[in-house]
């Protein structure tokens, strides 16, 4: 389980985490919304070790990400992360990019990381376009490679990062379903979305982040369908009109 | 006036041509190499924070992209004289056009580099490669792709610059055809055949990198 | 040989000098001038005509650009003077710099020129614009608008590349510091001035035409 505990994280004076606690337990799918700048990126980034924190710890499967003595590289292999920007790898195919990191992070054959970027790229629908280049590729198809990329390295832990914010408006439903398909997986999941009602969807729990701390916490049907605090209530009436 | 043209004697000279063709490839790719070797350290340099570091690559790249080669040519050849350093025609045009392919290259590394997004590099560490595998497998590979047309040109660039070593009295292809024509007074016709040499050399140049990058380069940026 | 043979570099020099300085200025300008007027017209034929002419014309150009211009100053005045026409060592130079320019500037104003969406085009001609009107009004200014660090690029290279005329005789900025060192024996001092003077012109120009594209570019 991935254990967040009293987290703070400055960019020199500006205090973007204010103490963030929150557990995510194995199969569960948590959502975290909130306006921009709310710090909800940012905590994904902590949790990956992309970032720093200045305080309090993260603690995955019982191992202390920041920790001096943690291997951060070993660690980013159990946590699958897909961003905003899909990122894909250019001048790499479409089962390059997918069977890169299995072969040379995870030191398989090449015949083992082949065959593993396969299964993943058929599992989210892109059996069609391993000798394709990802520049050719729309940007949901993109955004799929990049879940599959991902999911090639056997994570444990998925962590999304507002992954539909970048596409157009008719490709967003793609990546959606792809998502939905992990939950069914049973796979663990953070989602930073602004996608409000498909966070009420699929979601276990959703945290509304708000000035860098979490405002609200709870099932969907609490914080989205009936939320007590002002400031979800503001968010929610805010982005849902 | 009609002028009358020999041929004859510039086909007797054909093996001393080819041989100064041979010397004008031979340090235009010894000015490459040693120039990519030069602008690889003068790029990191001049991207450092350190002053002591950044403002001589910067030094070094603004007075070779703002100068005349003929002058770096000159400088090599007679202004070294003054220290007492005296440098055959051949190693003076070579430390010349290694100046310059230095200078102009640092900026196309540097242009490259600044080029591939920073979110290439956070993506890889995500997948849990270290840093030394994101750049073999991803910065260094996307960056090549950037500078190698800009880098094919500077080899052209280098290959019609050497034609300069006529002017200190190098055995390259225009200084070569230089010493030809002056025992025999055929002018136009030697330097002909070396211009068309010269167009040759460059479009056989341009065609084999373009075959090269064919191969190498699939995916398109 | 005696010492008084050579004689060092004096005020008096400075006569001597500021003629080669004027006239590598003078070439380079001549030649920018005309090379940007015959590179705009070229520029703008290569992106208007068809396929086929576009080659043969793009042919003739590549050899400008691929043959030393070293060997094209001494071809040109060599082959003018055998057949008993010599041009004084400026007009030759200028002829076969701005020529070896116009082949360069070309392919900066065709880029530009193919730069312009067509959809802009055919906006005028939906305005009543004649043929000519778009070029004037609209392909002209975005055009150009767009190339100009390309076009300082290449004029810069022209004042630099203007050091070879003086293989023809030329009594340019090279040249004459040339002479001076044959009589002064003094190479380093003359050849840092020389090499200032190009810096000075040069330096700021690039300074400018990267700010330039950098203001584009955002």
């Amino acid at each position: 389980m991935i254990q967040i505990q009293n987290v703070h994280k400055s960019f020199g004076d500006l205090e973007v985490l204010k103490g963030i606690d929150l557990d995510v337990e194995k199969g569960e799918v948590v959502s975290v919304i909130g306006g921009s700048g709310s710090g909800k990126s940012t905590l994904l980034y902590c949790i990956n070790a992309i970032e720093n924190i200045q305080q309090g710890r993260i603690i995955v499967d019982e191992i202390d990400v920041h920790a001096k003595e943690t291997n951060r590289d070993r660690l980013r292999q159990k946590l699958g992360m897909v961003f905003q920007q899909w990122n894909s790898f250019p001048h790499l195919t479409v089962l390059e990019n997918a069977a890169l990191a299995p072969r040379i992070v995870l030191k398989l054959s090449k015949k083992e990381a082949i065959e593993v970027a396969k299964k993943e790229l058929n599992h989210v629908g892109l059996g069609d376009k391993f000798d394709e280049y990802p520049t050719r590729m729309s940007g949901g198809q993109q955004q799929r490679l990049a879940i599959a990329r991902a999911l090639a390295m056997k994570p444990d832990y998925m962590l999304f990062d507002e992954v539909t914010s970048a596409l157009d408006p008719e490709l967003v439903g793609e990546v959606l379903d792809t998502l939905r398909m992990l939950r069914d997986d049973g796979m663990t999941m953070i989602c930073v979305t602004h996608e409000i009602a498909f966070a009420r969807e699929v979601s276990d729990k959703v945290a509304f982040f708000h000035q860098g701390i979490i405002e609200e916490i709870g099932p969907p049907e609490q914080v989205i369908v009936s939320p007590q605090k002002e400031a979800t209530q503001k968010f929610l009436s805010k982005v849902l009109h | 006036m009609e002028y009358e043209f020999h041929w004859n004697i510039v086909f007797q000279k054909m093996p001393q041509l080819l041989n100064g063709a041979f010397v004008t490839l031979h340090v235009s790719v010894l000015s490459m190499l040693i120039g990519i070797a030069i602008a690889v350290l003068l790029a990191i340099a001049k991207m450092s924070d350190y002053k002591l570091f950044s403002l001589p690559a910067t030094l070094w790249v603004e007075i070779a992209r703002n100068t005349p080669a003929l002058f770096q040519i000159y400088m090599a050849y007679f202004g070294l004289g003054a220290f007492g350093i005296h440098l055959s025609p051949y190693v003076a045009v070579l430390s010349a056009l290694v100046f310059v392919n230095a200078g102009y290259l640092t900026e196309t590394f540097r242009g490259g580099f600044m080029s591939i997004p920073r979110t290439q590099y956070s993506a890889s560490r995500s997948l849990g490669m270290n840093s030394v595998q994101v750049y073999r497998y991803i910065i260094l590979p996307q960056m090549f792709r950037r500078i190698y047309h800009p880098m094919t040109n500077q080899f052209v660039w280098s290959i019609l610059m050497s034609s300069l070593g006529i002017l200190v009295g190098m055995d390259e292809l225009s200084g070569e055809t230089q010493r030809l024509q002056s025992l025999s007074f055929r002018t136009l016709e030697f330097f002909m055949v070396a211009a068309v040499m010269y167009f040759l050399i460059t479009k056989l140049v341009l065609f084999s990198a373009s075959l090269v990058s064919q191969k190498l380069f699939k995916g398109d940026l | 040989m005696g010492s008084s043979f050579f004689t060092p570099l004096s005020w008096n020099d400075s006569g001597f000098i500021l003629t080669g300085v004027l006239n590598t200025v003078t070439i380079s300008l001549v030649a920018i001038i005309i090379g940007t007027l015959l590179g705009l017209a070229i520029g703008f034929i290569r992106a208007e005509v068809s396929r086929f002419s576009n080659m043969l014309l793009g042919g003739v150009l590549d050899v400008l650009r691929s043959v030393p211009l070293i060997i094209q100053l001494i071809l040109f005045s060599t082959y003018i003077g055998a057949i008993g026409h010599p041009l004084d060592p400026f007009v030759s130079g200028s002829i076969v710099l701005s020529l070896y320019t116009m082949a360069f500037m070309s392919e900066v104003f065709r880029g530009g020129f193919e730069s312009v969406q067509r959809s802009m085009i055919t906006a005028g001609r939906s305005l009543g614009m004649s043929y000519w009107q778009t070029v004037a009004y609209i392909r002209l200014p975005i055009g150009l608008r767009t190339v100009f660090p390309s076009w300082l690029g290449v004029a810069l290279s022209v004042i630099k590349d203007s050091a070879l005329v003086s293989v023809i005789g030329y009594m340019e900025l090279l040249r004459t510091s040339e002479q001076l060192i044959s009589r002064t024996q003094q190479p380093l001092e003359i050849l840092i001035g020389v090499g200032l003077f190009y810096f000075i012109i040069s330096y700021p120009l690039s300074l400018y035409g990267k700010y330039v594209e950098r203001k584009m570019s955002i």
